[in-house]
């Protein structure tokens, strides 16, 4: 192996699924072989089974499909304030300096620590559960963006001075598509937090979706039901990243090779 | 009757960290005329940048003021076209779109935008690589392109820092080539820095040569081989003289900034 050498789409390919063969294999073998009592880690075959069982018989698709609903409405919500928040913080520093320090404060404040301030306020329904990821996701976003703004190069900026830009011309034509990609990744990445913060939110007070479907599934020692929870989270993700990463290649070809 | 014109200009940067404060350039007076092509010559640190920079308006003067068409440079505008040393091409826009963006700027209609890009295109030998982004370009291609970008503004003066430093000698030539076959046609007024001698004498139209650090202007020397020039006037005996003096003046000022470091 050379460090950075590329390698072939098809090898790629192959490693990544030999990764998942690898991992429910050590799984059987642990379960099948009798290694791990089955009340603490159901076996591969077992969880397929309460999983088909969740999905058919008691409508777990619809638990499944309101929990990607609050991630995205929380992360929608989010992302639409915090973009170009952080955009207008990079670029002008008045504004960095007005809202950095209460941002960077915000963003430590632990997301499930508001769930209970949150149910006082606006109760067990959606709005508290979007809220929970608007929490935890608006503050990170403005943080990244700005820095990312920030950070474009100077050389670029001064470029377009000398071109006759003026202050609107270098931030719609120069700041923000510089940015552009950046800021896709950085969505990318709290999508991928935002998942963690609905499962809280849904493990406290919540009578649908996936997270309220493993807290139930806790109290009747199915194990293999949470699993199938996490992994269907998983996949999900796998599934997000993937699309992200398409529009990423779509839109901002030239950022690629 | 100039079209520039530098009175006592100079620069001081603070020092970091309570050092001493560095000057980058001492009070300097230079004038440009119209059609003028200056080639400025100086030593690495000697200010050349600095003092481009003071005219495109990207940094203040400490001292002393600049004077375009009779009117005070206060901050960078489109009337100063300018070419980075480094690359400096928007990466999201293609070759035909960065040649655009001054004019899109200006808000000419995309009719003639796309006309005078297609005639910039043709100019600079990249017909076919319109719709190719700068990532897809070899450093000489994307020298071009910043330089039809700068040119296609129709800029009253245009700047280079050293637009040819990082190419390769056979690249660097026919780029010399080209950007002087523009100005003899176009009658463009050009301020090009550089440290390499034969450059300087082959673009000029006049050779200034900075001192070494803190920079002064040493020696300003008028270059009357005819045009249009051909490479092969560099073989020449003028030509040769020309480079013999101008070595002479380099070499002590290199000297001195070398002693100095
Ligand atoms: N922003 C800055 N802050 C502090 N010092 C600076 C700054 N820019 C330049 N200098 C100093 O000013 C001096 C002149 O720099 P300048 O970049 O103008 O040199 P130059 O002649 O262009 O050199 P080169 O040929 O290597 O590009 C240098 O000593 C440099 O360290
Ligand atoms: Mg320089």
């Amino acid at each position: 192996m050379t460090p950075l050498a590329p390698i072939s789409n098809s090898a790629r390919v192959v490693l990544g699924i030999l990764f998942f063969v690898l991992f429910f294999a050590a799984w059987s073998f642990a379960t099948f072989g009798g290694y791990v009592s089955a009340t603490f880690l159901a076996d591969p075959l077992t969880m397929l089974m309460e999983g088909w069982l969740l999905l058919v018989k008691q409508g777990f698709a619809f638990d499944i499909g309101i929990t990607i609903w609050r991630v995205l409405g929380g992360f929608v919500m989010a992302a639409l304030l915090a973009v170009p928040i952080g955009i207008l913080m990079g670029a002008y520093k008045p504004i960095e300096a007005f809202l950095e320090p209460f941002v960077s404060f915000a963003r430590y404040l632990p997301a499930s620590a508001f769930i209970p301030l949150l149910i006082l306020w606006a109760g067990i329904g959606e709005m508290q559960k979007l809220l929970v990821i608007f929490i935890g996701s608006v503050f990170q976003i403005v943080l990244m963006v700005a820095v990312t703004v920030g950070g474009v190069r100077r050389d670029l900026v001064e470029a377009a001075l000398t071109l006759g830009a003026r202050d609107r011309g270098i931030l719609a034509r120069v700041l923000v598509p510089a940015s552009a990609p950046a800021i896709a990744e950085i969505a990318r990445l709290v999508l991928g937090w935002a998942w963690t913060y609905v499962i809280i939110a849904e493990l406290i007070g919540s009578s649908s979706g996936i997270g309220h479907m493993i807290t139930d599934s806790q109290a009747l020692l199915a194990t293999g039901q949470i699993i199938f929870g996490i992994l269907v989270i998983g996949v999900i993700g796998l599934i997000s990243d993937y699309l992200f990463k398409s529009a990423n290649r779509w839109l901002f070809p030239w950022s690629l090779a | 009757m100039s079209r520039l014109s530098i009175d006592n200009l100079s620069r001081v940067f603070p020092g970091m960290r309570g050092g001493a404060p560095t000057r980058a350039l001492e009070p300097t007076n230079l004038g440009v005329g119209d059609n003028d092509f200056v080639t400025i010559l100086g030593p690495s640190g000697c200010g050349k940048s600095t003092l481009l920079r003071l005219v495109a308006g990207l940094d203040r003067p400490t001292s002393g003021r600049i004077l375009l068409d009779g009117r005070p440079v206060s901050a960078p505008g489109p009337d100063r076209g300018m070419v980075f040393q480094s690359y400096t091409l928007f990466p999201w826009l293609t070759v035909a779109d960065n040649i655009a963006f001054g004019l899109r700027e200006k808000g000419v209609e995309a009719a003639v935008r796309a006309a005078t890009v297609d005639a910039w295109i043709e100019r600079i030998g990249l017909a076919g690589f319109a719709h190719h982004y700068p990532k897809q370009l070899s450093g000489g291609m994307q020298q071009r392109t910043a330089i039809a970008r700068a040119l296609a503004n129709d800029p009253a003066i245009l700047l280079l820092d050293e637009p040819f430093g990082a190419l390769d000698n056979q690249t660097r030539a026919l780029m010399q080539e080209m950007l002087l076959g523009i100005w003899e046609r176009d009658a463009k007024t050009v301020l090009f820095v550089t440290h390499d001698i034969e450059e300087a004498i082959f673009l000029a139209s006049r050779v200034v040569v900075m001192s070494a650090r803190p920079g002064r202007i040493k020696a300003d020397l008028r270059i009357d081989l005819p045009h249009p020039r051909h490479y092969t006037i560099k073989t020449s005996a003028e030509f040769s003289a020309l480079k013999a003096r101008l070595t002479e003046e380099i070499r002590a000022e290199a000297v001195l900034a070398a002693a100095a470091h």
